[in-house]
């Protein structure tokens, strides 16, 4: 098996992660889909940490997770307050700016 | 006999077998996330993901990173999500219908145009391409080398990115916190309010739920001394999920008047 093969589910997870962003309503699932997208760009990390023989990706991989962490934090604070003032986790029901 | 040296690019035939298993059951649990309903159960594929590029991560000789993927993610942010679901679990089910018209066909198109691209052009740039392995890199052990890239090559990124932790706490408080418009009503001003209401019905409290003698659980109103239910009974929440049930059946006002009529 070549090591590349990682980088083919990595890429496959990337774009199921991408199409979950776009066609899914419920704003906790979007989220999820953008970690599922951070992952996949996770496991491209460390396999091209593996092809090249260094650890840069591994540390890339692990600021990425940081980020990841941080944007989770925020992000469901966010999804709670729109919740509590609206009744609704759907990003569809948030278009006042719309209207 | 044994064979000791792998082919070029090639990787040990235990590994092929994880990847090929393993692999696959990631791909369709993520497709899995898109198609069920349920964000629950988004969440429980989501982490089944998760537990997989962990292993994958190990399977790759990045120790540390399969630790850390099982402890920060699958621990962390999974029970994140997991506790924000229950907080917004009313209406937690989507709704999988389309409301912008013609989204989907052109968000699945798109995804095979770009999957595609990628695939194909991994394919081209990687395949024949050696891979030379961590075995040098992780000598020392795999976390040590971590260490080592991250306080000397790193070391500025790193604290741009404890600076990044600070701020996404702090944010996280602002949000959370909210002020009071109004005046928190004292227990005096409470027990006033019910005794001076318009009426004594709820003077002792809310009745609790449930039925005597025939039904005992939390999702059925109580019955009144008259025979007709108490709505007011039921938690306001199993009211709003659907979960309440009909308290139709439970109303005894026909069986009394046939008891009485048998004395």
């Amino acid at each position: 098996m070549n090591a590349a093969n990682y980088l083919y589910i990595s890429a496959l997870l990337f774009t199921i992660g991408a199409v979950g962003v776009v066609v899914r309503r419920n704003a906790i699932v979007v989220f999820m889909c953008i970690e599922l997208m951070l992952n996949a760009a996770n496991l491209s990390f460390v396999t091209f940490s593996r092809i090249n023989g260094d650890l840069d990706g591994q540390v890339m991989a692990f600021f990425t997770m940081v980020v990841a962490a941080c944007e989770v934090v925020v992000g469901l604070a966010i999804i709670v307050t729109i919740y509590r003032s609206r009744r609704s986790a759907s990003v569809d029901d948030a278009s006042l700016l719309k209207r | 006999m044994m064979q000791l040296a792998l082919e070029v690019g090639q990787t040990a035939q235990p590994e092929a077998i994880m990847f090929w298993i393993l692999g696959p059951m990631a791909v369709v649990a993520a497709l899995g996330m898109l198609l069920v309903k349920k964000a629950v159960h988004s969440a429980i594929l989501m982490a089944f993901v998760m537990v997989v590029l962990a292993i994958f991560y190990i399977a790759q000789d990045a120790v540390f990173l399969g630790i850390v993927q099982v402890v920060v993610y699958t621990g962390a942010v999974m029970m994140l999500f997991l506790f924000i679901l229950m907080l917004v679990g009313v209406d937690s089910s989507d709704s999988l219908t389309e409301t912008i018209a013609g989204l989907r066909p052109i968000a699945i198109t798109a995804a095979v145009g770009f999957g595609g691209l990628m695939v194909s052009l991994l394919g081209r740039a990687t395949l024949g391409r050696q891979a030379i392995g961590l075995s040098a890199a992780n000598a020392d052990g795999n976390v040590q080398g971590i260490a080592k890239e991250l306080f000397s090559t790193y070391v500025f990124p790193f604290e741009v990115v404890s600076a990044l932790l600070i701020t996404a706490a702090m944010g996280a408080m602002v949000l959370a916190h909210h002020q009071r418009t109004t005046v928190r009503p004292t227990q005096r001003q409470l027990s006033i309010n019910r005794f001076r209401g318009e009426s004594l019905g709820s003077a002792a409290g809310l009745p609790g739920p449930g039925v005597y003698a025939r039904h005992n659980a939390v999702d059925v109103p109580a019955l009144l001394p008259d025979g007709t239910p108490a709505p007011t009974s039921v938690n306001a929440s199993l009211e709003a999920r659907g979960d309440m049930l009909d308290y139709k059946s439970f109303d005894l006002s026909e069986v009394n008047t046939q008891i009485e009529e048998e004395k």
